[in-house]
């Protein structure tokens, strides 16, 4: 047998061991999480190894727990989840309304420092993110914003529309200019070009961005922590959570139900449009 | 825990995407769970991890005792060196950068596999017929045509690894070998209110992560932008 066969062989089998183990890798963590979350904690503290736990083990009270109300002697979650996504999806709508002009700009208009700005929205991507925390810190505590939603709305808003343009510049960019041009010979201006033409060619990037956006702005906790921990009923869900584990009272397994309440709608949404996003994702990112 | 961190990811990253490169029944789905721990929100991961994890009840020391034939339960988070075979290991260290490779390697895996299935088929086919085996196929076709992406994934995880946060932060609170730069700013600026000092540190992460950058641009950008 040649080397040429031997490798392919080989590959052919390891390829599906790379496999198997990169699902098991994956996916175990996540597993674990919502076989604790139904198993009742006693369960779990005498046989921690178990990896299966039969129907009649079941038990729905650490959600109970998780989601019922503070009054009743829960963890309130409900309120969390909404105010998680008034902040989430009311910065995703800014942010695009603000990042959809601002790419088409730095797509198509010439104008003096265009490549530099390309740059400066990369610059910020990539800006730690604990390091604008400082002054805004500051900023807020002075302007009053601390605590509120709407100041975490801003803080959001500023740092996903760096990253929202970027993307949407790379795909309105593979738009090809003719179009517009033609539209232009038909009598449309530049916004309704934007809004009629542009719109739903990009579609698919604009859903992507979107989506990225809530993404964001649903699992971040750094922001989150330093200007609402204050105020309990402003929390985040992200928040909520780890100030929860603080809690001696709070056992491990109603920690793991607040993960999957957490965790849930993201996987669901990400599996519904895994095509989209990943595509979207790489198509801006590719270009470098 | 920069380097190890971003230097794992890619690593895992790449083999992730070289398995996952062909068409086979369920990729769609293996695909998408591979891009799980990305995804995920921080907080609930990391609370994974700590409960798997665990000294009392986690699922990592009780099957280590039971089928590795450890003698006492390793605190995985909270102790500083661990002892084995005589050598020092800096146990909470390791154990973020194992967490920080399994979160982002879906980030690798994500840029490379874009960049794999724009290489052309011509390429590969002419390489087949020529008796190449893949391991030759890998080194001489597919890796200088990734030399780009993975420059710029290295550059990319690098900053934000070194800027990371919350991960640390959840993970070990900083504690036990892992304070990291900006758990360090961070603590300045709410435990201790000195928000001048934390301004003065944040200002010297910006600057390293300003030259690092720059020093990039030069070096490979050109040719980035040459190749896609």
């Amino acid at each position: 047998m040649d080397r040429a066969t031997f490798e392919t062989r080989l590959f052919g089998v390891l390829r599906w061991v790379v496999i198997a183990i990169l699902i098991v890798v994956t996916l175990f963590p996540f597993y674990y999480m919502v076989l604790l979350s139904i198993r009742p904690i006693e369960q779990v503290l005498s046989n921690p190894g178990d990896l299966w736990a039969g129907p009649a083990e079941w038990t729905v009270s650490t959600y109970r727990e998780v989601l019922g109300s503070v009054s009743s002697g829960g963890q309130g979650f409900v309120g969390l989840i909404g105010n998680t996504l008034l902040v989430a999806v009311s910065a995703t709508i800014l942010t695009l309304l603000v990042s959809l002009p601002g790419s088409y700009a730095v797509s198509r208009l010439q104008f003096v420092g265009r490549r530099q700005v390309h740059f400066l929205f990369l610059a910020i991507y990539l800006f730690p993110a604990i390091l604008l925390a400082i002054p805004l810190f500051t900023v807020f505590t002075r302007l009053g914003l601390r605590g509120s939603l709407a100041g975490l709305i801003i803080v959001y808003i500023a740092q996903t529309i760096p990253v929202s343009i970027y993307m949407l510049r790379n795909y309105l960019t593979t738009i090809p200019e003719s179009l517009e041009e033609a539209a232009a010979v038909d009598g449309y201006s530049r916004l309704q070009t934007l809004r009629k033409v542009i719109l739903p060619l990009a579609a698919p990037a604009v859903m992507a961005n979107a989506l990225y956006v809530f993404m964001i702005a649903w699992n971040e906790y750094l922001f989150a922590l330093l200007f609402l921990v204050e105020n309990r009923g402003n929390w985040t869900v992200s928040l909520g959570l780890a100030q929860l584990s603080g809690g001696i009272e709070v056992s491990k397994t109603v920690l793991m139900a607040g993960s999957v309440v957490l965790t849930l709608p993201i996987v669901i949404i990400f599996f519904a449009t895994e095509r989209l996003l990943t595509e979207g994702l790489t198509a801006g990112a590719d270009k470098g | 825990m920069t380097i190890g961190g971003t230097a794992f990811s890619i690593v895992f990253g790449l083999i992730a995407a070289l398995a996952l490169r062909k068409r086979f029944p369920g990729r769609t789905f293996v695909r998408a769970s591979v891009l799980l721990p990305y995804v995920a929100p921080v907080v609930a991961v990391t609370f994974v991890w700590e409960i798997m994890l665990s000294p009392q009840f986690g699922v990592a020391n009780d099957w280590g005792q039971r089928f590795l034939g450890w003698d006492r339960p390793i605190a995985f988070l909270s102790q500083r060196e661990y002892n084995l075979w005589g050598l020092d290991i800096p146990m909470a260290l390791i154990t973020v950068i194992a967490f920080e490779a399994w979160r982002y390697f879906p980030f690798a895996f994500l840029f490379i596999l874009a960049r794999l299935q724009a290489v052309p088929h011509e390429l590969e086919e002419a390489a087949v017929v020529d008796g190449a085996a893949p391991t030759q196929l890998f080194r001489h076709i597919l890796l200088p045509q990734l030399g780009a992406v993975i420059a710029l994934l290295s550059v990319l995880r690098f900053i934000m690894t070194f800027n990371k946060f919350d991960d640390v932060w959840l993970l070990t609170g900083g504690g036990a070998g892992t304070q990291v730069a900006s758990v360090r700013v961070y603590e300045f600026l709410t435990s201790r209110l000195d928000i001048g000092a934390a301004a003065a540190q944040g200002l010297v992460l910006a600057a390293a992560l300003v030259i690092l950058l720059v020093i990039y641009l030069r070096f490979f950008a050109p040719r980035v932008e040459d190749e896609s």
